[in-house]
């Protein structure tokens, strides 16, 4: 019961960061109709960033305040302008391909100008535990659970309590209305990278203290986060974040109950189960889009 | 006078070819990428370390060394054509990979060829399967894999062990020998736990070595992936005593790991850290050309380009295909050849027998608490 509860502490504090990521992958489907294949990618490269802030002689918090900065610029708005813009028009699938031939771009060039070689990484949350029922639970689980729920609800409010939220709601749901009726979609569609590109930074610097920073760990999280996105419903951020946190317990208790060869599987075979019997997703709708 | 020049600059041209072929070529495939990067980056290092003194003092029998790299990305097929192309090449030697299951493919390309193959891995089957032309440059599992278990039972007093591998030959080798050990000995095995290569999640792993409550842990995965197990043992709270190989407590894992790494403790066949002061010189010279402190990795390619020197020197010729005859068999004295760093001997079968260590990581350095003597 202590190993259950263990489990599942440890299952949700991956959940929640995976939750970060496939927000990510909802919010940019929703507005502009991205499937970012380098959305693992973009987890990777801002603690390299804020790494390569560090070695230039920047303290803690000022490399993962320019980390973050540097991603939304790179991973926000550079993204936008130079790849999904001129791919847009092409089509879905051609841009899907881009992002493809973009996470190959962005992994070799971190093992090119960083290191093939894994690099620790500090954390923002001290080592140590606490007791929580009982249970010895360490700072950093906690820790992580509380940034990702700090920002999932800081995300959740200002899609759903502020008139940009609703402008950005608006733009996704019907660009067209939204622009006669003064919405600056375009802006809108912006601040989502901008948002994606936020919280992929948050992600990465929850992360790579546990995985290391090192140029292939985004493939891993690239592809949980996409299932969790498609298990939750790719079409709402609520069921992003529920399929986030069910694909990081599930994949937890798979390891331990399973067998760790095939923990791997488990979230893919209930992936073509949610497919197969409620292809919207858990939270999601058919034939909807909202953030 | 154009004609003048031009002849001049043909002799020139012939001359500098000439010098060319009077190199002593070497090939190296070794994991520049991929999981194995930190190995067979620290490899690479001490080969070309090796290669720069014995080069600046003259060369082997007056000719100098030349090597050329190629990059496995840790990935046994790519390895094997890696190997193929080499070979193609005709070395005078072939050096790593370094990661047993590579070996394992790319050794029979190697002995068909005839030519000899140094090489980091430490899987135990490598050497057993007849190959006259393989030769490790550090311990196999089955010399160390014993010590380790007695360690265990008769140092740690476990009664009960977790043993935690990595699922691939080097990983499944050395559980398969430690496990076997461990059970004549009379130390239960609790729990047998196998993990992936470049697993990033441990947390169900270590929930589990929570649930088997063990007296000590033996952990036998690569380095990245046994620094990311020892921080979330840590996160998890783990206190039992953790023992393992040079994979568990190699510089890089304690730079990786940090604070987690302090009190690991495990069998070491080389390390940088050995009370020993051709290797602490060692340490220094490496440490100032590539500005960081090398783990056994970066001794092992080191020693391989000394092992051909050695060899080639007691030949008197540079024949590659006497080499491996001449080397097995052979003992290496530190006081004859200082770049071999300890005395060393090799059997018929390529394996090697040297003074080894037993090393704690405290406060993130690697203490060497005991050493062990030479077999034989």
């Amino acid at each position: 019961m202590s190993n259950l509860f263990d489990l599942l502490v440890a299952g949700l504090a991956t959940g929640a960061i995976y939750a970060l990521v496939a927000v990510g992958f909802t919010l940019l489907w929703q507005t502009s109709q991205t499937i970012n294949f380098a959305q693992g990618e973009f987890v990777m490269l801002p603690a390299f960033l804020m790494l390569a802030a560090m070695h230039v002689g920047a303290p803690f918090w000022l490399a993962i305040i320019l980390g973050i900065l540097l991603s939304m610029i790179l991973l926000g708005l550079a993204f936008k302008l130079l790849l999904v813009d001129p791919m847009m028009r092409h089509g879905v699938l051609p841009l899907a391909i881009a992002t493809m031939a973009l996470a190959i771009g962005i992994k070799e060039a971190v093992k090119q100008f960083f290191s093939a070689e894994a690099s620790p990484f500090p954390s923002i949350v001290p080592t140590g535990d606490v007791s929580v029922l009982g249970h010895a639970v360490s700072l950093q689980s906690i820790g992580v659970l509380v940034v990702a729920i700090l920002a999932v609800f800081g995300l959740t409010t200002l899609l759903n309590r502020t008139s940009l939220g609703h402008q950005m709601q608006a733009a996704a749901q019907n660009p067209t209305v939204a622009r006669i009726i003064g919405v600056p979609v375009e802006r809108m569609i912006l601040l989502t990278f901008l948002i994606n590109a936020f919280l992929v930074a948050l992600a990465s610097l929850l992360i790579t203290p546990i995985y290391l920073a090192k140029f292939s760990s985004g493939e891993v999280l690239g592809q949980a986060a996409f299932i969790a996105a498609i298990v939750g419903g790719f079409n709402q951020v609520r069921g992003a974040i529920a399929g986030g946190l069910l694909i990081g317990v599930l994949d937890n208790l798979a390891a331990a109950y399973v067998s760790t060869q095939y923990r791997a599987a488990v979230p893919m075979i209930f992936l073509i189960v949610v497919i197969l019997f409620r292809p919207q997703g858990l939270l999601g709708r058919a034939e909807e889009r909202t953030v | 006078m154009k004609s003048t020049l031009l002849v001049g600059a043909l002799l020139t041209a012939m001359t500098t070819t000439g010098a060319f072929a009077q190199a002593i070529k070497l090939a190296d495939v070794a994991e520049l990428s991929g999981g194995g990067a930190t190995v067979g980056t620290n490899w690479k290092n001490g080969i070309d370390l090796a290669i720069e003194e014995i080069n600046a003092k003259g060369g082997i029998l007056g000719r100098k060394l030349e090597v050329t790299h190629a990059d496995s990305q840790s990935n046994p097929g790519v390895a094997r054509a890696q190997v193929q192309k080499a070979l193609d090449a005709e070395p005078y030697v072939l050096l790593g990979p370094g990661y047993s299951g590579s070996v394992k493919v790319t050794a029979p390309l190697a002995a068909e060829a005839g030519i000899a193959q140094i090489m980091g891995g430490e899987a135990a089957e490598l050497t057993q399967a007849g190959n006259k032309f393989l030769f490790r440059t550090s311990f196999g599992q089955q010399s160390s894999m014993p010590k380790v278990a007695k360690y265990i039972h008769d140092d740690m007093k476990a009664k009960s062990v977790a043993v935690v591998w990595v699922n691939n030959d080097f990983g499944r080798g050395g559980r398969d020998v430690v496990i076997r050990e461990l059970e004549r000995l009379g130390s239960k095995v609790v729990a047998d736990l196998s993990t992936e290569a470049g697993q990033a999640d441990f947390a169900a792993d270590v929930g589990k070595i929570k649930a088997a409550n063990p007296d000590a842990v033996f952990v036998y995965l690569n380095e990245e992936e046994s620094a990311r197990i020892l921080k979330e043992l840590k996160r998890q709270g783990v206190t039992a005593p953790l023992m393992g190989e040079t994979t568990l407590i190699g510089q890089k894992v304690i730079e990786l790991a940090g604070d987690s790494a302090n009190g690991a403790r495990g069998h070491v066949g080389l390390t940088t850290d050995a009370p020993v002061d051709l290797i602490k010189g060692f340490r220094d010279r490496f440490s100032k050309k590539y500005n960081y402190v090398p783990d056994h990795n970066g001794l092992k390619g080191y020693l391989a380009v000394y092992m051909v020197k050695a060899t080639t020197e007691k030949m008197g010729k540079v024949d590659s295909k006497a080499f491996a005859d001449s080397l097995h068999g052979l003992t290496i004295r530190a006081a004859d050849e200082p770049g071999i760093l300890m005395d060393v001997s090799f059997d018929a079968n390529g394996d090697i027998d040297r003074q080894s260590f037993l090393v704690e990581v405290v406060e993130g350095k690697q203490v060497v608490k005991q050493v062990l003597p030479k077999v034989k």
